[in-house]
């Protein structure tokens, strides 16, 4: 599905990412941890062609993403900080982005899920950050694609709507969809994700399921297994 | 937000338009007083619209960035939205005063097309150069900061440079020099080709005569217009290419 050879990045003088490689298989939920400023933002940003790498390839479904821009019809993609223009309604942002990728029909049920019916006609600069949330995710889920990219999906979102989120992740990947999901609350990453791959510096340090991941650093549960990772690195 | 200040804009010029008609009462005195308006504001707009533009469209662009489109077509269509609406403000805000005066009936309908498609093409330079601008620098002060300065360099101090080098090195044969020197700032050729186009180079004095002779002539005319579009066309393959290589 998702594969990645050698990828360098750097910011300036900041080397974010030096020589990553990973394989993402079709089907199932992958989640990408890391330590704040790891380069998790910029491997998701490198696969959707935001951000150019300074060196290594990409390849998505077998077509190399360089100078492409059609392979992101195949992509959901979910940004971490939901910036929309503050001027737009809700109900026309919808519309455009519809407009530009192709009909569908799941935004009504979406919106019903999310219960965003009361928040169509408003300005998108007039919302709460939740809400924006949520506008996001009926953005990113309204359209069929193999591939579903979230940058942080929880932010921001209410316990009934995280429950929801969870469902609607575990619907889309019982239809045989990739998924790969940056996160920082652990239990959410435990509870849903399939595999893991942590970054640490610039590299992948770790990549295999969370039962793995735990004989490996001897460690009882997840989260510690992971704190385990980062002192040992860090100290 | 961009549509409400292209009204604006276009509302400023009707106004222009009919104050400037009713107190000429003349056709081509009031081509001469709005050239000298449009030399000087069209530019000066053009960069305060297009960086204003990019910095506040940014988020939009982030957004666009993530679905199947090409780099080049989300640029050059935000390029082209606000330079085309600029240029029709311009144009329908000047030309409706005009042609309600009569225009058409009166001999300064090829002075008055010259200006505003000078006009035209000045909005679409300069809000390339600011796009430009833009996309290298993140930080919108400095980004403002470097658009002003480039406004403020081509429009004023560039014509001080020019007359000082012109008076240190009066000893010399300085018409091929000066030429050149019009040609590689578009404001003041812009200027140049519409006084020229109103006859009243005679008082440009012996330049003037130069002038007349190389921009009077069809060929200069051509060349003219092949340098301003060059100067459109420069900057938007920079921001092409830019663009094709910035990180978001």
């Amino acid at each position: 599905m998702v594969s990645i050879q050698n990828l360098h990045k750097a910011f300036g003088k900041n080397q974010v990412l030096s020589g990553v490689d990973l394989s993402i298989k079709e089907g199932g939920i992958f989640a990408v941890l890391g330590p704040n400023g790891s380069g998790k933002t910029t491997l998701i940003k490198s696969i959707l062609g935001m951000v150019i790498p300074n060196k290594g390839t990409i390849t998505i479904q077998g077509q190399p993403i360089k100078n492409n821009s059609s392979y992101r019809q195949h992509i959901d993609y979910l940004p971490q900080i939901a910036n929309f223009p503050s001027n737009l309604k809700v109900k026309e942002l919808i519309k455009m982005i519809k407009d530009l990728r192709g009909k569908t029909t799941e935004d009504e049920r979406l919106i019903q899920l999310f219960k965003l019916d009361p928040f169509l006609d408003k300005k998108l600069g007039t919302l709460s950050g939740g809400t924006k949330q949520k506008v996001n995710l009926v953005l990113t889920f309204m359209f069929n694609s193999p591939l579903i990219i979230l940058d942080e999906p929880t932010s921001g979102l209410d316990p009934i709507s995280l429950i929801r989120l969870k469902d609607l992740i575990q619907t889309e990947k019982a239809k045989g969809k990739t998924i790969l999901i940056t996160s920082h609350i652990m239990s959410f990453v435990e509870e849903i994700s399939d595999e893991i791959v942590f970054i640490l510096e610039g590299k992948i340090y770790f990549k295999g399921s969370v039962s793995e991941l735990k004989t490996k650093t001897n460690q009882p549960d997840f989260e510690h297994a992971i704190a385990s990772i980062l002192t040992e690195n860090h100290a | 937000m961009r549509s409400r200040w292209s009204y604006v804009y276009f509302a400023f010029y009707l106004l222009l338009g009919v104050v400037l008609l009713f107190l000429n009462n003349d056709l081509s005195k009031a081509v001469i007083t709005l050239m000298n308006i449009i030399i000087v504001l069209v530019p000066l707009i053009g960069t305060i619209f297009g960086v204003m533009y990019y910095y506040n469209s940014k988020e939009f662009t982030e957004l666009l960035l993530a679905q199947p489109l090409k780099r080049s077509s989300i640029f050059l269509g935000q390029y082209l939205g606000v330079a085309l609406s600029l240029s029709m403000s311009l144009i329908l805000g000047l030309g409706l005063p005009f042609i309600f005066y009569g225009l058409f009936k009166s001999t300064a309908i090829w002075d008055f097309s010259l200006l505003l498609i000078t006009g035209a093409f000045l909005t679409f330079i300069f809000t390339a150069l600011a796009f430009n601008i833009a996309l290298s620098n993140e930080n919108k002060i400095k980004g403002f900061g470097y658009a002003i300065l480039l406004w403020l360099f081509l429009g004023i101090i560039y014509d001080g440079l020019f007359l000082m080098s012109l008076i240190m090195f009066e000893d010399y044969p300085l018409d091929k020099l000066s030429l050149l020197g019009t040609m590689l700032n578009p404001i003041d050729l812009s200027r140049t080709l519409i006084l020229l186009k109103l006859d009243i180079s005679a008082l440009l004095g012996y330049t003037g005569a130069v002038f007349k002779q190389f921009f009077g002539t069809s060929f200069g005319l051509v060349i003219s217009f092949g340098m301003l579009v060059l100067w459109v066309v420069f900057p938007l393959l920079r921001i092409l290419f830019k663009a094709k290589r910035k990180d978001f």
